[in-house]
């Protein structure tokens, strides 16, 4: 738990850094109509670095106690991560609909261990009921790959 | 006979039957370079509702906005589908003040120009329960005191900014430039007197004026607008002596290199859609100017525009540094 | 303003057309408002080229009860998997959710339904009587005024969670820096895109929420092996009678939403505010606010209640002075134009048969809504009894769905994922994150609003003392900022001692 406070409270001083860098070149001062465009970020990043730094501080006097995530914890939520990393990037190359097809049915085959023809039922129905709940009815596009384009849709 | 020639006779034949022009085979994507609601935002859903309405196209219209980066992010968008023959968008005058006042690397020459569909009037408005009743009234109360008087626009480094300095360079005068976010809320700012003028757009203003809560004072053009109440409205070289004018586009661009056919079809539909009553009559009730033109036409105009945007933006001093 | 307007109203709202019209409306609405990142803007302006045919009143009515589907449609999956439909329901996750967990999905729902019409009854009797009064009050708040509002729905919920002050403080410092990504519309400057195009739009709220409620949700409830908690809820529609009986205790926080709700709604943006603020209020009056977050029915009454109530009043400055009160009024108002119809103050002369159709038509709406979305309440529950292995892939699917739908982008699925980790680590590190997301709906409107103030006053701190209504809200919120400081000292004070709450802890 503490490494990890002190990883996420790391990053987000970082953040802040980045924050009051971009606000410095914006201008932060107090123009004749009012603050200038830097000026509101600027002080966030300064509180968040301040406010970081603090919580930094306390991590680091505090024993580390429990662990931020346990082996066994970890397993389950890395098995729901992945997935969907992968259906994120499938869809980048095969559209969402075709990705759906693929992530639902692998996750219902490898978590549920659902029959196959539940898994192909489920796996191919759904985007086929979302392609036309949205590109039909609601008429709003999603992104589409070489399937759909071949389909001429 | 050769097998390539043979093979190019076969495709020659699957191609799409000699005469029959290019149509739409999949949903048209119209892309909004601003928010739900505005000028270029009811134009485009309008022509997407008459195509519907008219069965003028064989696919639908789908109205997108992509708003960010005051329509940065449409355009860039747009760019980047070149050749694409299913995506159009309708610009404003943002086509030329984003990139001028950001950087961004994109120009209106990226884009391949469709139609003119209209120009936007601009007119400059005063709540009604101010005693002033001609401009040269409200000129000279702002003349009084420097930095007295609030002018309400939409956005910054934008056409009401860019209006605002205009008449101020004109005229010598000084207004605090207030920026909201779109022109239906500068002019209820104008109706809650919140701003004492504003540079509002017709349309945005046209209901508060007929129940008698704004007061139009002049037209920012070189003639009155002919139709309706509006003639009675000044204009700003009769009003004030100094010729200050300005016209929004509102015209239809492709993506980079689309397809000659694809430019022919949609120049062929927009003028359908051009014709129709319903368009006319929103023209009329808008007081936007009819202007359709297509081609060289368009090209020449939008050049001529793009050259007006860049004096005025540097004369203002609103260029990106 | 006559009762026999709104009768001649009836007349035109209770045909059946315009009754079948309303249910159609009502179905496809509920829908849009479950699945996250297709707005009630979406759905309005989607139908908008379909009614180009029908006459206005009934087009109207078509637009209008999809809005009153959207509305009470946010609520469903907010409840059932923490995610938040709509942006106004993000405060019904707080208790609604956990109730769900609980095994009273069923509760929460019927109380979400009942608070959202009872909220929308209350905007729509105030509109039937005193439109064009309101509309007046509506004008006199210009950007100081609205400032004034948004500080007041922070400082009301600032203060109200436990845990680490310093961590609060980052959570709101990092929502108010992610609203700040993009253009900032007073000088027209691009801040922290750092060349990148993908930036230049900035950080959607509804995306954000999805990840960090929704995917973040999902990965910290799996923790514990991979399947759904606590979600037996009985089939049938004795839930509903049964909450009903319970509803009448929280009288107060209906009557505390409507007034919030109404009040905010009729000002662009206000249903979310309102739903924050009025779950804010709940809790600081109520006599067990250490049940907050844990699943008390009275923090799902109370945003529901406001939401709807906004929903409804953002109608209003619609009809009177043709500016819309949120973006799905914006498209609205499109439509009049298109339908050739006038929007403005002259409407309610020009036009009675419409407005006053509209008007009871707001009345038919609502009540067949919550009939139906009541009905269906065993069957949304019932989604619950879905496999693990089913409902996951379609839950992350239909989050990525919506996510896409806000800009359609594909940026935005990834940004999907990467809150969802964020929003995981957050709540393990005990960050909290309502605090963040109340920041990045309001961080952006409440600067605009700081920065015209000043700009019309040319850089006076001065002009929210000195105007009126702007002072007044001003104050208020001041005091709710010291309040947390003051109460220990008032307590002790008068010899109460100083954390009497902590006793009561179960």
């Amino acid at each position: 738990m503490r490494t990890a406070d002190l990883v996420t409270a790391s990053f987000l001083m970082v953040l802040g850094g980045v924050v009051v860098f971009d606000a410095v070149g914006l201008g932060i001062g107090w123009g004749t109509d009012g603050p200038k465009s830097g000026f509101f970020p600027f002080s966030l990043g300064v509180l968040m670095i301040a406010a970081c730094a603090v919580i930094v501080m306390q991590a680091a006097r505090r024993a580390a106690a429990r662990p931020f995530v346990t082996r066994a914890q970890l397993g389950p939520v890395l098995k729901v991560l992945w997935p969907a990393v992968a259906l994120v990037a499938l869809t980048q190359w095969l559209g969402l609909y075709v990705a759906a097809a693929f992530y639902t049915g692998f996750y219902m085959r490898w978590i549920g261990r659902h029959s196959w023809l539940a898994v192909l039922a489920v796996a191919i129905l759904f985007p086929l009921a979302t392609f036309f709940v949205f590109e039909k009815w609601f008429l709003v596009p999603m992104p589409k790959g070489p399937l759909e384009a071949w389909l001429g849709q | 006979m050769g097998l390539k020639t043979a093979l190019a006779l076969v495709l020659v034949l699957a191609a799409a039957p000699a005469g029959a022009a290019w149509e739409p085979t999949k949903p048209i994507e119209f892309v909004v370079p601003a928010g739900t609601g505005g000028g270029a935002d009811q134009m485009a859903r309008l022509i997407s509702g008459i195509a519907e309405k008219h069965k003028l196209s064989p696919r639908p219209i789908i109205v997108v906005n992509k708003s960010g980066g005051a329509g940065a992010e449409g355009f860039l968008d747009v760019k980047s589908k070149k050749g694409d023959a299913h995506t159009i968008i309708i610009t404003l005058s943002n086509l030329f003040t984003t990139p001028l006042h950001t950087g961004i690397p994109f120009s209106w020459r990226d884009l391949t120009p469709i139609a003119r569909m209209a120009l936007d009037q601009f007119i400059l408005w005063v709540n009604a329960e101010t005693p002033y009743t001609t401009a040269k009234e409200y000129i000279a109360a702002v003349n009084e005191k420097p930095l007295g008087k609030k002018m309400g626009g939409t956005g910054s480094a934008q056409e009401d900014q860019i209006l605002t300095i205009q008449l101020e360079q004109a005229l010598g005068l000084k207004f605090i430039y207030v920026p909201f976010k779109g022109g239906g809320e500068v002019c209820v700012n104008l109706v809650g007197k919140h701003v004492d003028s504003t540079v509002n757009n017709p349309i945005e203003c046209a209901s508060h004026w007929k129940a008698g809560r704004v007061r139009p004072l002049a037209v920012f053009d070189t003639a009155r607008i002919p139709v309706g109440e509006w003639k009675e409205i000044p204009t700003v070289k009769e009003a004030l002596g100094v010729d200050v004018h300005y016209l929004m586009l509102r015209g239809i661009f492709g993506p980079p290199d689309m397809p000659k056919d694809a430019v022919d079809w949609y120049v062929a539909f927009l003028k359908k859609v051009y014709d129709t009553p319903d368009f006319q009559k929103y023209l009329g009730e808008g007081a936007l100017k009819p202007a359709f033109a297509t081609g060289a036409e368009y090209v020449k105009w939008v050049e001529g525009n793009e050259q007006l945007h860049k004096e005025l933006m540097a004369k203002g001093g609103l260029l990106k540094k | 303003m006559g009762i026999e307007n709104l009768f001649l109203g009836f007349q035109i709202a209770i045909s059946p057309y315009n009754l079948f019209v309303a249910v159609i409306g009502i179905t496809l609405g509920t829908i849009i408002g479950v699945l996250p990142g297709l707005g009630g803007a979406n759905g309005v302006a989607i139908l908008l080229p379909l009614t180009f045919t029908m006459p206005p009143t009934s087009a109207i009515i078509l637009l209008t009860s999809l809005y009153w589907g959207a509305l009470f449609g946010g609520a469903i999956t907010s409840i059932l998997f923490n995610i938040p439909g709509e942006p106004w329901s993000v405060a019904t996750t707080f208790d609604g959710y956990p109730l769900a967990r609980q095994g009273m999905g069923g509760q929460a729902l019927t109380a979400a339904f009942t608070s959202s019409f009872v909220g929308a009854l209350f905007s729509i009797v105030l509109i039937t009587f005193f439109a064009p009064l309101l509309a007046e009050i509506a004008l006199k708040f210009g950007p100081p005024e609205f400032f004034a509002i948004q500080l007041l729905t922070f400082s009301s919920f600032v203060g109200l969670g436990g845990g680490n002050p310093l961590k609060s403080l980052v959570s709101i410092l990092l929502g108010f820096i992610l609203a700040a990504v993009g253009l900032d519309i007073v000088t027209g400057q691009l801040r922290m895109t750092f060349g990148f195009v993908d930036l230049m739009k900035g950080f959607d709220f509804i995306v954000a929420v999805i990840g960090l409620f929704g995917v973040g949700e999902i990965l910290l409830s799996v923790e514990e092996g991979l399947s759904f908690k606590g979600v037996r809820t009985g089939m049938n529609l004795k839930v509903v009678f049964d909450t009903w009986r319970i509803l009448p205790r929280y009288a107060r926080t209906f009557v505390r939403g409507s007034f919030i709700g109404f009040w905010m709604g009729f000002k662009p943006g206000g249903a979310t505010p309102a739903s924050f603020m009025s779950y804010a209020f709940a809790k600081r009056f109520s006599r067990n606010p250490e049940r907050f977050g844990k699943g008390e029915l009275e923090g799902v009454v109370a945003p529901e209640t406001a939401a709807h109530a906004a929903g409804v009043a953002a109608m209003l400055p619609m009809l009177t002075l043709g500016i819309p009160g949120s973006p799905t009024a914006a498209v609205m108002l499109g439509g009049l134009i298109i339908w050739g119809l006038q929007p403005g103050p002259l409407l309610f002369k020009e036009k009675p048969d419409f407005v006053w159709g509209l008007i009871a038509s707001m009345y038919t709406g609502n009540v067949i809504g919550v009939l139906m979305v009541l009905a269906f309440v065993p069957f949304f529950a019932a989604i619950l009894r879905i496999p693990f292995a089913i409902l996951t892939p379609v839950i992350v699917v239909v989050c990525a769905v919506g996510s896409y739908a806000v800009h359609n982008s594909m940026i935005d699925i990834w940004y999907m994922v990467i809150f969802g980790v964020v929003g995981y680590v957050f709540k393990k590190l005990d960050y909290p994150l309502a605090p963040l997301v109340l920041a990045l709906v309001l961080g952006d409107l409440a600067e605009n609003a700081l920065r015209q103030s000043l700009i019309m006053s040319q850089g006076s701190l001065a002009i929210f003392v000195t105007r009126p209504i702007a002072g007044v809200i001003s104050a208020v919120a001041v005091l709710f900022f010291v309040l947390p400081v003051l109460t220990p000292w008032w307590r002790r004070l008068r010899g109460v001692p100083a954390i009497p709450r902590a006793t009561r802890e179960i």
